[in-house]
Formats: structure tokens, sequence, C-alpha cells
């Protein structure tokens, strides 16, 4: 009993910072009709970032707790600006091209951010564990838990619910939706799907930076970070449904208890069974678990 | 359709080509032989993009043919390399028709996301199968030809490379035959618009499953390649990344001329070792500048450069009014 | 005689619109058939479902007594059905004769692998066909340069190359303009004679109604409003009503 608590409760730490990645890649799909290859890579500039954030207040002494706050602040201001930045600079010069073509670009972004990680925090491992030790350890139900994890799951919670509050209960949020569902109305209704665009891939890599940022102090910072984390939100969101937020949320928390379970009952067998499940929704399920049937247009 | 040579002429070609290694250096004879294989498994994408579909999972293929060469080679001991190259090929091939026939119903971004998850998967699997070393892989054994064993490296390097441009050579002249023939013209048509091609009364399924077979077939023998030269494999042949750089060969080339995917991989690979020389660490952001380049300013690739110029003459040629073609008839 | 093609029954609902009740009729060889109805009347479901896109809830249709009502578009196209489109669906990037090439080589069971020019001469048949349309000169044109009323023209001939028992045409003289509208038909009509004796067009323009067909069929809310001989059809008090709004 113990031990099926145990696989719930890490599944459900993997799927808390999980749904944050794929919650940003899957508005950024549902807005722009883009699948955002580069997002991973922004989930790691979140990581260094914060990493940077948090050396940089503990080498002056302040408390770890300040130096939490200072990399969500860091994270959240260079993030939106580097999203603004590429949408504007970048994305824009390529709408209305074939949606590979988009993804190509994407593509690009994320070769380029690679790099740019590495001439920028070079190749060997980085840390940032100061704020892991912030809220002790935890027991729970018998088990010993690092209480920055189990706070981890909460936040995602409150920044699922805040999403959704603020597409359905905010006047932005139901221009975002109405973009989402037909781009072509919400234009002759008056709207400036351009500056639609910008907030949502800017929001997007916000997320994507943030879970970046509150993982950090859990893991080690290196190359290859970027590439895996887009493959395990892509596996996400397809079981979802592109552009669906119950989609993400569900397909977190699959992924989320999928990589638990194989990591106590068959390790190393974690990432197969990930795209098995992908492979298999794709297969049943191509526009995924949750999305409703879109009407062909000839 | 005069357009390109003959194909007694590419076979020439390639044949000099191949001569033309005995005067390379040993540095430009590796590069070369990278740059061909690497061509050959673009040449796959390209073949498969003019249905207007991307696989973004070739390295399924690729890590399929690496790894049943590999596996034979150090069961039964099979080191020629010509028959390495046909079990890369069939390996891929076969794996190419059973996955073929099941994905042709998708398109676009799923298609993509699909070749993209069946490689993931057989990643995963290739991490977690201890007898195949796991994420480390296995080395084998170097590659003779016909009997002949090579003891020095440079005869070792211009066999591998003859093998290997010989191999992919005739690749491009296939492609060039197929992209010339009646089936490739219905592919370019799946691409435009699969429905009518549909009410034409031809099966756009199967258009798309045998050039996926095609393109499986390349990726496998050029997976044979890359395991000859680097005597070791593991799963890295099937992880995303490497299929994206396949990808982006295809990109640069584009989908009008074979010869462009040769210059484009060539291209690549001399971009590569100079980064990796003067600027370590910046081989992916070159490589991604260049990408950003080519599809805003070469939409179709560098092919265009010299295919567009050919059919701009002959169109301004016949050039005829068509006011005066509908007015006449009134 | 049997025949050409027989339907019965044919039902087919979009939610609560209804856009085909019972539709029964027999259409037989030789006959040029025009469609009328007001937009949302059904004609171009009934296209539809002969020609496979779309699957009948209920009903039979019945192709020289092959039940097609289940077939896909491509086993219709086999069968002997091919149509045009009242958007031409082209293939933009290829040249004219290029478009032509792909619907020959969709005749017979396997494509080859020579280029259409060197192969057997049945690429041959695409100019004669462009010709015939009057279109010879255009052959090695990229239909991204032609215009909307030669594109028309483009698209009937390839649904030309099956020689089809039965020709569906989608609205052939839409978009063209009320001088050339005549001659536009006249073209099609000769064009045509050659490979489809039996012709079905859906259209709008009563005059071209009743100086082509032979015989008129009205649809009305997914049924049928009335069938016969131009001359009867396009008096009849409901048609007038509900088609064709008493212009006539």
């Amino acid at each position: 009993m113990n031990f099926f608590l145990t696989i719930v409760l890490d599944g459900l730490i993997q799927a808390s910072w999980l749904f944050i990645v794929a919650l940003g890649l899957t508005l950024v799909f549902g807005v722009l009709k883009i699948l955002n290859i580069a997002h991973g890579s922004f989930y790691a500039l979140g990581a260094y970032i914060a990493a940077s954030a948090v050396t940089m207040v503990a080498a002056r002494g302040f408390h770890p707790g300040i130096g939490f706050v200072a990399m969500l602040v860091a994270v959240a201001l260079i993030a939106s600006a580097v999203g603004l930045l590429l949408e504007r600079c970048l994305l824009k010069m390529f709408y209305g091209r074939d949606e590979v073509v988009l993804l190509l670009v994407t593509y690009a972004v994320f070769l380029i951010f690679e790099d740019l990680t590495k001439l920028i925090w070079g190749v060997n491992p980085i840390y940032a564990t100061q704020p892991y030790e912030l809220f002790g350890n935890l027991e729970f139900a018998g088990l010993y838990y690092v209480g920055y994890d189990l706070v981890l799951i909460p936040i995602s919670a409150l920044i699922g619910f805040a999403v959704w509050f603020g597409l359905n209960r905010t006047v932005i949020g139901k221009i975002v939706l109405a973009v989402i569902h037909n781009e072509e109305m919400s234009v002759s209704m008056g709207v400036r799907v351009n500056r639609v665009y910008a907030v949502a891939f800017a929001f997007g890599v916000l997320l994507a930076a943030l879970a970046g940022a509150l993982t950090a102090p859990k893991i080690s910072m290196q190359p290859g970070l970027s590439s895996d984390v887009i493959i395990l939100s892509f596996a996400i969101v397809v079981i979802g449904g592109l552009g669906s937020i119950e989609g993400a949320a569900v397909g977190a928390i699959l992924i989320g208890l999928a990589r638990a379970a194989s990591v106590h009952l068959m390790p190393e067998a974690e990432l197969f069974m990930i795209y098995f499940i992908m492979a298999a929704v794709l297969v049943f399920r191509p526009e995924g678990l949750f999305k409703r049937e879109m009407a062909r247009r000839i | 359709m005069k357009n390109g040579l003959h194909p007694l002429v590419m076979i020439a070609l390639v044949a000099g080509v191949t001569l033309l290694g005995r005067a390379l250096p040993t540095w430009t004879l590796s590069l070369a032989t990278i740059a061909a294989s690497n061509a050959l498994i673009a040449l796959g994408i390209v073949v498969l993009a003019r249905t207007g579909n991307v696989s973004f999972g070739q390295g399924l293929f690729f890590a399929a043919g690496g790894y049943g060469v590999a596996l034979i080679a150090n069961a039964w001991g099979l080191t020629d390399a010509v028959a390495q190259v046909i079990i890369g090929a069939a390996c891929g091939g076969l794996l190419g028709l059973i996955v073929g026939p099941f994905i042709a119903r998708y398109s676009g971004i799923f298609f993509g996301m699909l070749t993209l998850a069946l490689s993931m998967v057989f990643y995963g699997a290739l991490v977690k199968s201890t007898a195949l070393g796991g994420s480390d892989g296995f080395n084998v054994g170097r590659p003779t030809l016909l009997g002949l064993s090579f003891t020095d490296p440079r005869e070792a390097d211009f066999m591998l490379y003859a093998v290997s441009v010989i191999v992919t050579g005739f690749a491009g002249i296939g492609a060039t035959i197929l992209f010339r023939s009646e089936f490739g013209l219905a592919s370019l048509a799946v691409r435009e618009n699969n429905l009518r091609v549909e009410y034409l009364g031809i099966s756009a399924n199967r258009v798309i499953s045998i050039n996926f077979v095609i393109a499986a077939i390349f990726a496998g023998a050029s997976g044979a390649f890359a395991l000859m030269a680097q005597r070791h494999i593991d799963p890295q042949f099937a992880y995303w990344t490497t299929s994206g750089e396949f990808v982006f060969v295809a990109v640069l080339a584009g989908t009008q001329s074979v010869a462009a995917v040769f210059v484009a991989s060539m291209a690549l690979e001399l971009v590569r070792s100079f980064s990796s020389l003067y600027l370590p660490n910046t081989w992916q952001l070159v490589l991604g500048v260049f990408l950003l380049g080519v599809i805003l300013f070469l939409p179709r690739g560098i092919g265009s450069l010299w295919i567009r110029k050919r059919r701009k003459r002959s169109t301004i040629a016949a050039n005829a009014p068509i006011a005066a073609e509908t007015g006449a008839a009134s | 005689m049997n025949p050409v093609l027989s339907v019965r029954g044919l039902e087919k609902k979009f939610g609560a619109v209804v856009a085909a009740d019972a539709l029964t009729l027999d259409i037989a060889a030789g006959q040029k058939i025009s469609l009328i109805g007001a937009n949302g009347a059904g004609k171009t479901t009934f296209v539809n479902m002969v020609t496979g896109y779309m699957k009948p809830d209920r009903g039979s249709i019945v192709l020289d007594g092959i039940d097609i009502s289940r077939h896909s578009p491509r086993s219709v196209a086999r069968l002997g059905i091919s149509r045009s489109f009242q958007i031409p669906q082209l293939f933009v990037e290829l040249t004219a004769a290029e478009n032509l090439s792909v619907a020959i080589s969709g005749v017979g069971t396997r494509m080859s692998l020579r280029a259409p020019a060197e192969a057997d001469g049945r690429h041959d048949n695409a100019i004669e066909l462009l010709e015939r349309f009057g279109l010879g000169d255009l052959a090695d044109r990229p239909i991204s340069e032609l215009a909307g009323g030669v594109r028309k023209l483009i698209d009937i001939a390839m649904a030309l190359v099956r020689r089809p028992k039965l020709l569906l045409l989608d609205e052939p003289t839409s978009g063209v303009s009320a001088e050339d509208k005549f001659a536009t038909m006249e073209r099609v009509i000769h064009a045509v004679a050659p490979d489809a004796a039996t012709l079905i067009f859906v259209e709008h323009d009563m005059e071209i109604v009743s100086r082509y067909a032979d015989r008129v069929i009205a649809f009305y809310q997914g049924r049928i409003l009335a069938d016969g001989a131009p001359s009867e059809v396009l008096k009849d008090q409901a048609v007038r009503r509900y088609v064709t709004g008493g212009l006539q």
C-alpha cells in the first residue's frame, strides 16, 4: 500500500512541473497553431537563469527564501521579454506559411538556444540547491518527502487554476479563447490577433521558464536538458490533445505516473513507456484524448 | 520535361567522384564519407517530402539498419561492407513496410509527431535493453570488402568512401528516375491535394506508403554506413535530434533536385568541421541561423537556385496572354 | 433499358438539417441532366454522396448493378463516375499537361516508373484533351499562372480521362461572366461529348439549363420538387416559387 502511495505521490510531483511546461506548449499551439520545438529550450533557459539568480543571492549571504523569490522574478522578467522579442522579431515573419515550416523555424530556435546556453553557462553541470531545503522534510502517511517537492503540487494546481480562470472569466482570456476557436471570426469582430499572438507566445515562454525555475533546485542543469523536456511535453500535449488545457493536465498526470511507476517497477523502461503511450494515443485518437472533433473544410 | 542529365552521364559522374577520393586528403575523405551517408538518408526524407509529409523520425530506420548490421556482424562475423549495406537497407525497408501503410493515413503535424514518437519508442526500448548494451551501445569490428581486410587506415577510409559514394550515387540516380516518372508526378499531386488524387482513382495512401518504404530503405543503408564509419552503435542513432539533423539537410536541399541533397549534406559537414575547429560550442547555433536563413530566403531549398531559373525561362517563352485566350472564345 | 444510375430512398442529415430526404431517381444512358435548387437545397450533397465523398444515412446508389453507396471516392471513380468541382481542385504547382498526366496515370492498375513523356504514348492523350478544350497552347504553364475560367476547364478535362459512365459537373459556369457563359458551356458540352455520354450538371443559370439540359431535377430542402423536361419543370408553380424565384 505504501509502495503504491509512493508511486502516486512521486507521479504527482513529476506531473506538477510537467503540467506547467505542457500548459505553455498547448496554449501556444492553441492560439498560434505552432508546435513549438523550442519550448524545451525555454524551460532550460528558466532553469539556468534561476540557478544564476539563486547562486548570486546565496553568495551575498541572504536567506534561501529570498533566493527563491529572486529566481522567480528574474525568470518571469527575462522569459517574458525573450518571448515577446522572439514572436515580434522572428515568428511573425513566418505566419501564413505551412505548419511544418513553423515547426522547422522553432527547431532552428531550439538549435540556437542549445548553444547560447552553452556559451553563457558552459557545459559543466550547474546546481542551485539552496531553495530545495526551504520547506524542510515533511512526513506524509508515514513517508518522508522533501517539502519543496510537495509544495510544487499546489503551486502547479494554482497556476493551472489561474490560467483557467484567466481564460474563462476575464475579458482578455475570452478574446484568447475566441482566437483559439475561430480566428477568422474573431478578426472580423475586431480582435487584434497580432497582440493576442504576442501575449500568448510570451505567456507560453513564461510558463516553460517558470517550470524550469521551479525545478532548478531539484536537478543539475546541463546540455541536453531541453531536448529531454520537449520530448516529454510533446508526449503530454499529444496525449491530451493539442491545444487542450484539460488535456495537458490529464496528460501530465498520466506521464508523471508512468514515469514514477517505471522508475519503481522497471527502471530505464521509463522513456519507452512514455512514447509507447504517446504512439498509442496518436494511433487510436490522433486528435488526443480531449480534443473535440474538428470540422474538416474542403 | 527534359531537365536533368542522362542516367549514363550520372553513372560516369559517380565513378569520377569515387576516383577523386584517391586524390583527397584523409580528413576530407572521412568527411565526404559522412556527407554521402547523410545525403542518403536525407534523400529519403526528400522522397517522402514530395508527398507532403516530413518525417521527424528517420532515426528509427537509421537505428534499425545500424543495429541490424551490428548484431549480424557480431553474431556471424559478417563484415563485408556491401553485404552490410544491403542488410542495413533490408532492415530499414522491412520496418518501413510495417510502419508505412499504417502511418500513411496521417498528414501534416500528426505525421511528423507520429514518426517522432515511433523513433522515440525505439530509442526507449534500446536504452532499456541491456543485451544491446543499453545507453552505451556496443562496438563492431572493421568492415572488409570482398574478403579483403584493410589494415592501412588510409585504404580503409578510401574503401568506405568508395562504397558510400557509389551506393549513395546510385540511390541518387534512382531518385532522379523516380522524380521524373509518372509515379513521381503522382507523389507531387498527393502533396498538393490528396483528395483530388483519390477522386482520380489513385490511392494516396499507397503512393505515400511506397515513398515511405523507399525513404526507410535509404535510412537503413545510411545507418549501416554510420556504423561502419564509427565502428560503434548506441541508442543515440534513434534519438530525435539525430533525425532532426537529417531533416535539416533535406530542408536545406529542397524537394526539387537530387543534386541539391548532396550539396546540402556536404555544406553541412564542412560547416560542422570548421565550426568545431574554430568555434567550439557554436555548431548548433550556426546550424540554427543557417536553417532560419534558408527558410526565409530560399523556401524551396538550395535546389531552387538552379531549378527555378530553368522554369522561369520556359514560362517567359510561353507567355501568351490568358485574357486573349478566354476572350477569343466568346 | 437499364438505367446507368439508380438511386433509391437516399437520406442524409446534418444534425437537424435534412440535406437529402428519400431521394429516388433513375438516370438513363445518354441523358444530360441539370440539378437546380437554391443554396442548401441538397444538390451538392447529392453529388457528394454519388461520388462517395459522403456516406448516406439510408438508401442505395446503384451504378450498373453495383451498390456504391458505401464506396470510397477512389472506388467510385474506378467504377466509372467522375466529377469536377465548383472550386477547381487542381495541382497548382504542376503544369496543365502534368495535371492531366496525373489523372492518366491513375487509369490502370500500376503506375510506371517512366517519365510521362516517355511512357507508351498514353500521355499524348493529355495534350489531345487540352486541345479539345482549346487549351493546347497552355499545356506547359503551371496552374498557378492560369485564370479561374481556364482552371475550371482543366478540372473538367481531368474528370474525362477515365471516360466515365457518368460525369458530374458542379457549376461548370460559375465564376464565368454573363457574356462568356454560353461560349464556355458550348465548349464544355462539345469537349465532353466523345468521352462521357451521360452528364449531370449542377447549375444556377436557368438560361444554361433550358438550353443544354434534356432533363431537369429541382431540389428543395433535400427533396425532389420536380423532375422532367426543362420546359415543364421551369414552368412548375412550386419550382418558380422556391427555386427560380419567379424570375422567368
